[in-house]
C-alpha cells in the first residue's frame, strides 16, 4: 500500500493523521502513542519517528477508529506509523547505504551472504585438510577438528564486534543528544518488553489480528521467537563458559546446559517467527504491513535453528563438518547484517520506550 | 396506500426483530437472546459504518456510591437525578428517570461482561472522572466488543438494511420492509433506530430552508423513518417534535459522522460575527460546558446559518483547537477578506466592542468581571479587546446531534399508545425514547446510559413476552 513513498511525504501524512487524533483522543487509553501525542500541537519530523517506532502494531486503533475508511478522513494510524517505521531504520543506520541493501531484497541478499560464508568455509575447511570434511569426528573437541578454536573465536569475535559498534552508532543517532535515561525508565522499559504489555491492545486481551476480536496469539508468537533468541544466545554464553573456564570442548551431550539451552531456545526460534509470519500473512488488509525484510528476517531466525538441530543430530556422522560450516554462516551473516535487519526493530523500540518512560 | 412493486422476500420469522444496530439495539438484541430468543437485528448501515450515533460517543454516566475501577469518588442516585432535573429543565419523567439512574449501575458490569473495556479514571476530561466512565478506544471500540458478543451467542445480524416501512395492526407489530425489498416478521420489535436528524426534509418542516445549512454530526441513517411510520400508527409521541441538540461545530466537518473533532471551545474566547459581520450574542454569559448547546440554535438564526468565532494571538492556545487550522490574518481587514466579510463593517465592530471592555480582572476559570458595557449584545464575561494579530477565525455552523421528539415508554421499555395503553409488542430504546428522560438539554453520557439500560429492558421483556 506505501510502497516507496518518500518518508517526507510519510510524515506529512502522519501529521494529518495526528491533528485529527489530537482533536479526537478517544483512543488515549490504549497506548504510549496517544500519551505522547497529547503532548504536542506540532510534530517534528524526530517526534514522529519515535512515534512510529514507539507504536507496536497491535492495531487497537484502528478498528476503535470513527475516522477510518471509509470515513473520508481516512485514518489508519498504524498504518502510517508501519510504513515510516522501516524507513526510519534505514535513515538512522550507519553506515547509512548499508540498510538500503537490505530493505527488499534483504532475503536474498541475506541467503546469498549466508551461501558464500558457508562455502568459504567449507573450501578452507578442505584446503586445510583434505580429509576433515569428509571424516567423521566424535567425542569432546570433534568440531574443532574440523575448524580450529581461534578460527572460530576470531570469526564470531569479530562479527559480533562489528554489529555491537553498528547498532551503537545507529542508536546514537535515533536518541537525541543530551538525553539522560534514568533507572525508572530502564526499569519501566525492562517491564514492558519482558511481558510483551503493548502487544496487549491496552487491556490485557491482545492485538487485533484479522479483525475488530482480540488476540495474544501475536504475543505468544514473538514470546517465542524473543525468548527462543535469548535462550540460544544463553547457549552460546554457557558454551563459552565451559570451553574458556571449565574447560570442557564442545560438543558437549544432549543433557548438558548449552544443548539444553539451545534445543528449547532452537524451538522458539522456529514456532515464533513461523507463527508471527502466518499472523502477518492473514492479516487485515487494511493493517497488513508484511515488508520483504520481515520475512528476511524469520527466515533467518529459522535457518539458524534448523541447522543448529541438523547439526545437533548429525553431529557424529560424516556430514558434521559441512553442517558446521553452514550453520557458521548463517550465524556470522546473521550477526553482520543484523544492524540492518528487522532485528533492528528491537533496538529502537526499546529506545523509545525508554525515551517515553523517561518523560511520562 | 401505494403499491409494493418490489419482490418481497419474507425472512423467516424470528421471535425478536430489533431495528438499528447501535448501542442500545445491541444490548438489547443480546438480552433477549441469552433469554432463548430467537434475535435477528437489521443495520442501516454497512459493517464499516454500523452503530449508528453510538460510533462517535466516548463514555456513559454512571451512578456509584463507592469509587469503581473507571470511576472515582461517588455519584448518588440524588445527585444524578439532580443534574436530569437541571439540565431538562424539569422536561423529564421522573420514574423513567429514577429506573435508568438505578440501571446505570448495573449496566457498567453489565457491558464489562460482555467484551467491552473501559479506561482506568482519567484526568481532564471535562472533570468527568467521577460521573461518567469511558470506553477504552471510544464508541466504536463498545460497539464492535457487543457486535462480536451478538455474534458468538447467535443474534441474527443483518447490514445495510434500511426499513422503509412498519405494518401494525391494534397496537401490534406484524412485519417490515425494508429498502432492499425483505420483510421481516417478528413476535415482538425493539425500534433502536435513532431520530430524525438526518432526514433533511422533515427538518425542513421545522426549520425551513435553514435545514439544508446543518451539519449532522452523527449517522446519515438516523431519518426517523420508522418513528414517523409508528407514530403515524397511534403509537404516543414524547418530546418537543420541533426541538433538536445543536452545538456550533466547525463549518468546514463533513455534512454526516463529523464526530467530536469538529467541536469548537473558542467561542468564550473571543467575539462571534455573522455574515454582516455583526454580533448576535453574548459570547461570555456562562462557563462553555454549560452553554455550548445554545450556539447552534443562535448560529441557525443567523443569514445562511454561517458565523464565525473570532480570537487574537492573546488567546488562540487557551482553547482545544478544532481539527481544522483557524483561518488566520495579520490585519481585521486581511481577515474579512479571507472570509468575504465586508472589512468595514468587521472593523466596526470590533473596535465597537473593544471600547466598550470595562477596567476588570480576566480569569478565565471563575465568571470573573471582564466584561463589556453599554453594547448589545454585550459580553458578561472574559471580555478581552481583540488587538493582538495575527487575528484568527474560526467558521462555524450548526451540529445537529440529535432531534427529542420520540416515542412514549412505559417502564418495561414498551411503546405507549395514543389511547393511554402499552402496545402489545412494540418496544422502544436509545435516541428513539431518549425525549421520555430529557425533554429537553443534555448531560454528557445520559443518551449511552438511557440507551444501555432501556436496551436491557427492551430486550428483556420482549423476550419474556415472545416466549412465555
Amino acid at each position: 500500500m506505501t510502497e516507496n513513498i518518500p518518508l517526507t511525504e510519510l510524515h506529512e501524512e502522519s501529521r494529518r493523521v495526528f491533528e485529527i487524533c489530537n482533536a479526537c483522543r478517544y483512543c488515549e487509553g490504549f497506548c504510549g502513542v496517544f500519551q505522547e501525542m497529547v503532548k504536542h500541537r506540532t510534530f517534528s519530523d524526530t517526534k514522529l519517528d519515535h512515534l512510529a517506532n514507539l507504536c507496536h502494531n497491535c492495531t487497537a486503533c484502528y478498528h476503535a477508529c470513527q475516522y477510518k475508511p471509509p470515513h473520508e478522513f481516512a485514518i489508519n494510524l498504524p498504518a502510517t506509523l508501519a510504513a515510516i517505521r522501516p524507513l526510519t531504520w534505514q535513515a538512522y543506520a550507519w553506515p547509512r547505504g548499508f540498510a538500503a541493501l537490505l530493505d527488499q531484497r534483504g532475503l536474498w541478499v541475506t541467503l546469498v551472504l549466508a551461501t558464500l560464508l558457508s562455502l568459504f568455509l567449507i573450501i578452507s575447511f578442505a584446503l586445510l585438510d583434505n580429509s576433515t570434511l569428509s571424516h567423521r569426528h566424535q567425542g569432546e573437541g570433534a568440531f574443532y577438528k574440523v575448524i580450529a578454536h581461534s578460527t572460530i573465536v576470531v570469526l564470531a569475535g569479530s562479527s559480533l564486534l562489528w554489529s555491537i559498534l553498528a547498532i551503537v552508532r545507529s542508536a546514537r543517532n535515533f536518541i537525541p543528544s543530551g538525553t539522560v535515561f534514568s533507572a525508572s525508565a530502564l526499569r519501566a522499559t525492562i517491564t514492558d518488553i519482558s511481558v510483551l504489555r503493548h502487544l496487549g491492545g491496552g487491556h490485557g486481551e491482545g492485538c487485533n489480528d484479522q479483525d475488530e476480536k482480540f488476540s495474544n496469539a501475536r504475543r505468544w508468537f514473538h514470546h517465542a521467537a524473543m525468548y527462543g533468541f535469548a535462550l540460544c544466545f544463553a547457549a552460546t554464553c554457557t558454551a563459552t563458559v565451559y570451553e574458556l573456564i571449565l574447560g570442557r570442548m564442545s560438543p558437549f551431550p544432549y543433557d548438558s546446559l548449552p544443548v539444553l539451552l539451545g534445543i528449547t531456545g532452537g524451538v522458539g526460534l522456529i514456532v515464533g517467527p513461523a507463527g508471527l509470519c502466518y499472523l502477518h500473512l492473514r492479516a487485515h488488509p487494511e493493517t497488513k504491513s508484511l515488508l520483504g525484510m520481515d520475512i528476511a528476517f524469520s527466515v533467518q531466525l529459522m535457518l539458524t535453528s534448523v541447522s543448529g538441530f541438523a547439526l545437533m543430530l548429525l553431529r557424529e556422522t560424516q556430514a558434521m563438518g559441512w553442517l558446521l560450516a553452514i550453520h557458521l554462516g548463517i550465524v556470522l551473516v546473521f550477526f553482520i547484517t543484523m544492524p540492518y535487519t528487522k532485528m533492528m526493530h528491537a533496538i529502537y523500540r526499546t529506545l523509545a520506550l525508554i525515551d517515553f518512560h523517561r518523560t511520562n | 396506500m401505494k403499491v409494493d412493486t418490489k419482490p418481497r422476500v419474507i425472512s423467516k420469522t424470528t421471535n425478536i426483530l430489533v431495528i438499528g444496530g447501535g448501542h442500545a439495539g445491541l444490548c438489547a438484541a443480546i438480552s433477549a437472546r441469552e433469554l432463548g430468543a430467537s434475535v435477528t437485528l437489521i443495520e442501516a448501515g454497512d459493517r464499516a459504518m454500523r452503530g449508528g450515533n453510538s460510533r462517535h460517543t466516548r463514555n456513559l454516566r454512571v451512578m456509584h456510591n463507592t469509587p469503581t475501577a473507571c470511576l472515582v469518588d461517588a455519584y448518588t442516585e440524588n445527585e444524578y437525578w439532580q443534574d436530569l432535573l437541571r439540565v431538562t429543565g424539569g422536561q423529564t419523567n421522573e420514574m423513567l428517570a429514577r429506573l435508568t439512574i438505578q440501571g446505570s449501575e448495573p449496566l457498567l458490569d453489565w457491558l464489562m461482561s460482555h467484551g467491552v473495556h473501559f479506561q482506568p479514571s482519567l484526568k481532564g476530561t471535562l472533570n468527568l472522572e467521577r460521573t461518567n466512565a469511558f470506553f477504552l478506544g471510544g464508541g466504536c471500540a463498545l460497539i464492535n466488543a457487543l457486535y462480536i458478543y451478538a455474534e458468538k451467542i447467535g443474534v441474527c445480524i443483518h447490514y445495510g438494511e434500511e426499513v422503509v416501512d412498519v405494518y401494525t395492526t391494534n397496537a401490534r407489530f406484524e412485519r417490515c420492509r425494508t429498502a432492499t425489498g425483505r420483510c421481516f416478521s417478528a413476535d415482538a420489535l425493539i425500534v433502536a433506530c435513532g431520530g430524525f436528524q438526518a432526514n433533511e426534509t422533515w427538518m425542513a418542516e421545522n426549520w425551513g430552508p435553514a435545514a439544508k445549512n446543518f451539519l449532522i454530526r452523527g449517522t446519515p441513517y438516523n431519518r426517523g423513518i420508522v418513528l414517523k411510520a409508528l407514530l403515524d400508527q397511534g403509537f404516543a409521541r414524547v418530546g418537543d417534535p420541533t426541538q433538536c441538540h445543536a452545538v456550533a461545530i466547525d463549518a468546514r466537518a463533513p455534512k454526516y459522522d463529523g464526530g467530536i473533532v469538529s467541536r469548537l471551545d473558542s467561542i468564550p474566547f473571543g467575539i462571534v460575527v455573522n455574515r454582516e459581520a455583526e454580533r448576535f450574542y453574548d459570547e461570555g454569559d456562562d462557563f462553555w460546558p454549560k452553554r455550548y448547546a445554545i450556539w447552534g440554535r443562535l448560529i441557525a438564526q443567523q443569514p445562511d446559518q454561517i458565523a464565525y468565532s473570532i480570537v487574537d494571538a492573546k488567546v488562540i492556545d487557551k482553547f482545544m483547537p478544532s481539527v481544522f487550522p483557524a483561518i488566520q490574518a495579520e490585519t481585521l481587514t486581511r481577515l474579512a477578506g479571507l472570509l468575504d466579510l465586508d472589512a468595514k463593517q468587521l472593523q466596526t465592530t470590533v473596535s465597537v466592542y473593544n471600547q466598550s471592555i470595562q477596567p476588570g480582572r480576566y480569569d478565565s476559570a471563575i465568571l470573573d468581571d471582564a466584561r463589556t458595557e453599554g453594547i448589545i449584545p454585550g459580553k458578561s464575561h472574559w471580555a478581552l479587546p481583540i488587538d493582538t494579530p495575527p487575528f484568527y477565525a474560526y467558521p462555524v455552523r450548526p451540529g445537529i446531534t440529535f432531534t427529542y421528539l420520540g416515542l412514549e415508554v412505559d417502564k418495561q421499555a414498551r411503546v405507549m399508545m395514543e389511547d393511554g395503553n402499552a402496545s402489545l409488542n412494540v418496544f422502544a430504546a436509545g435516541e428513539i425514547m431518549a425525549g421520555n428522560v430529557l425533554g429537553q438539554g443534555y448531560c454528557a453520557g445520559t443518551g449511552m446510559t438511557i440507551g444501555g439500560v432501556f436496551g436491557r429492558m427492551a430486550g428483556t421483556h420482549a423476550a419474556n413476552q415472545a416466549s412465555p
